[in-house]
């Protein structure tokens, strides 16, 4: 087991190194001059020279893939071209928005997801599965912007019972210690703060949890499906359980080995959700931010919020992957 | 019950016996129940049965003709369609779905958008299924360094979260309809490629693959001929439903201003036009989206109905 854990984690250090080389390149292509976008179209062409040569871009690509990488592993990730910050200061005000908001939106998703799914699966063909299985197709098929953009409308602009954008009211004061704001909250012990925080959370973490809600719904009804025709369910039931106990004890069980894989599946989707999320509720994220880093030539920022977005997608994956192979003994490690 | 199961298990045994015109003449003497089905016949019986395949069937239908008779029908040219007199009006008799901040009919985009997303989705999925089928192909057949080297590259770019490698694959070729194509392609490569892999490491074992090299065989030949028709059903149903995700995630791009350019008819680029008068005119929201949700809603029955009607283990 443990070997089978080493062997996988060094198995991500060549796709990591590809990660980071893609994205180095990838982001060289786009058409345009960063010197240029910075300092702007009437700088003289010895400024732009004098700008490129301090940032390093006169040097042959490979070289430059070289210092960057070289810079990287010493945890530097550089300044930003357009706003001259650190990226690492703006990546620690970033990333825990992000999280804080997808983990909601897991949570939700997988809690709900779930939980139809196993009903569904129960009371086969009633009113609540052909509800159910509706809701997810519609769900599966609907574009998560405009989800988003009719809640707005529903709940936030013309009734004003939720806010339509921001972690927080401005003019409430944190003290951003995990820089999760719930957390932060909670941790100065302002009640009124906290609530403020999960009144922010409630229309993106809805809006994106829909992301993985409806394809786990459908996944976990057919799995249960599938195990409550099995023999251990039937003899589960002969020898007199509860039906609560063969659902949860026996069925639920087995059921959700597949589910979970899925669930690492769907992590990418929420990441790329989480990109359209924040766009729409003015969310200082990492989605918004390489967003707007890759549209500005932003090279550093593309370069950190990418590489850092995969790091997280490709370990939680392999968290995963071991989780089912703890959960599935009979999974064999080569 | 066991005595129906053993006659079922004679009847099989009796069928890969016998040749073709043996059965066909036991059918026709009405000694066998049924004339044999192929897998595709088999499954086209089952697809027009299920009702949420037909649904689906409708739907597809429904949009495909949409957007063939469009152009033919009501020629459209969206430089030309817009008169400021009657911008943002909300659904009335003469504009059903109301018209846009430039008094464009939204209606009549809807029609003439349906081409748009069709061709994207269509297009999309068959680049990244075709490519991906042969990148898995390959690697799963020959295996060894060729297989290291085609599924490391496909781990890494399944690393990207798929939006953000799509945004950049548009931000370097520029944006339009074209390059949201190659994104999307590009970006669905991967599945195809990993999922055909899997069927080919399967099907490499077999018995017949094996006769097939010993009789000599030349390897091109055999995964053409052997290997990928055996692996195509599960080609097929993800290609249905991935025309659906195909779509969603052009519309994504057209929102986000990285699509279809303007006055194009593109569902996600007007949905994104009628952000700014939401509060007021949500129609111009609304409306579009729903387009959208039906197509994709569409090709997704569809897909849950060929993955019914293709599993060998649902049929009777």
């Amino acid at each position: 087991m443990t070997n089978y854990i080493i062997r996988r984690i060094l198995g991500l250090i060549p796709v990591l190194f590809g990660v980071s080389f893609l994205v180095f390149f990838l982001i060289r292509l786009i058409p345009g001059d960063p010197v240029v976008v910075m300092l702007g179209d009437r700088a003289s062409a010895e400024d732009v020279a004098r700008v490129r040569e301090e940032l390093g871009f006169n040097k042959p690509l490979h070289l430059q893939y070289f210092s960057f990488m070289g810079q990287l592993l010493q945890g530097n990730l550089g300044k930003s071209i357009i706003h001259h910050t650190q990226v690492v200061d703006e990546l620690k005000y970033r990333l825990p928005a992000t999280i804080e908001m997808v983990t909601w939106a897991l949570m939700l998703g997988v809690l709900v997801g779930v939980s139809v799914g196993v009903v569904s699966a129960v009371k086969r063909n009633s009113v609540f599965d052909i509800v159910g299985m509706i809701g997810a197709l519609l769900g599966v098929s609907m574009p998560i912007f405009w989800l988003a953009l009719v809640l707005i409308y529903a709940l936030a602009v013309n009734n004003k019972i939720l806010p339509p954008s921001g972690r927080i009211n401005v003019e409430m004061f944190v003290d951003r210690k995990t820089g999760f704001l719930f957390l932060d909250t909670l941790l100065m012990g302002d009640i009124q703060a906290t609530l403020n925080v999960i009144w922010h959370l409630i229309l993106p973490v809805a809006v994106l949890s829909t992301v993985i809600m409806p394809p786990l719904a459908r996944i976990t009804r057919a799995c249960m499906l599938d195990v409550l025709n099995q023999d251990y369910v039937r003899t589960a039931r002969a020898k007199g359980l509860a039906e609560r106990v063969v659902v949860i004890k026996h069925a639920l069980k087995n059921a959700l080995l597949p589910v979970i894989t899925i669930i690492g599946g769907q992590l990418g989707g929420l990441l790329g959700g989480a990109i359209l999320t924040e766009t729409i509720f003015s969310w200082p994220g990492m989605g918004t931010w390489a967003y707007q880093a890759i549209l500005g030539r932003d090279y550093p920022i593309v370069q950190a919020s990418v590489l850092v977005s995969a790091t997280i997608f490709v370990f939680v994956n392999l968290a995963v992957d071991i989780l089912y192979a703890v959960l599935d003994p009979r999974i064999r490690y080569n | 019950m066991p005595f129906s199961t053993r006659a079922s298990v004679i009847t099989k045994k009796e069928q890969t016996m016998a040749t073709t015109t043996d059965i066909e003449m036991l059918a026709q003497q009405g000694i066998l129940a049924r004339k044999p089905r192929s897998l595709w016949g088999d499954a086209w019986r089952r697809l027009r049965y299920s009702i949420t395949a037909r649904i689906g069937m409708v739907i597809a239908a429904i949009i495909v003709l949409t957007a063939i008779l469009a152009p033919i029908v009501d020629p459209y040219n969206p430089k030309l369609d817009s008169n400021l007199d009657i911008s943002r009006q909300p659904p009335s008799a003469q504009h059903i779905f109301g018209t846009d901040r430039l008094g464009r009919d939204i209606f009549r985009r809807i029609v003439h958008g349906a081409s748009l997303s069709l061709s994207v989705g269509v297009v999309a999925v068959a680049t990244a299924g075709i490519a991906g089928t042969i990148l898995g192909l390959v690697s799963g057949y020959f295996g060894g360094a060729t297989d290291m080297v085609i599924m490391r590259i496909m781990d890494i770019m399944m690393a990207f979260p798929s939006m953000l490698l799509a945004i950049a694959i548009v931000a370097v070729r520029g944006t339009g309809l074209f390059n949201t194509i190659i994104a999307i392609s590009v970006v669905g490569i991967p599945n195809y490629a990993r999922l055909v892999r899997s069927m080919v490491l399967s099907i490499r074992e077999r018995e017949y693959i094996l006769a097939s090299h010993m009789v000599g065989v030349r390897t091109p030949v055999i995964i053409l001929r052997h290997v990928l028709p055996n692996s195509l059903s599960p080609i097929i149903v993800s290609a249905t439903m991935g025309i659906g995700g195909a779509i969603l995630t052009a519309a994504a791009l057209g929102f986000l201003g990285l699509g279809a350019q303007p006055p194009a008819p593109e569902w996600g680029a007007m949905i994104g036009d009628g952000v700014p008068f939401l509060r007021q005119t949500p129609h111009m929201v609304f409306i579009p989206g729903m387009a959208i949700m039906l197509t994709v809603l569409g090709f997704n029955l569809l897909g849950d109905g060929l993955r019914d009607a293709l599993d060998p283990q649902m049929r009777e």
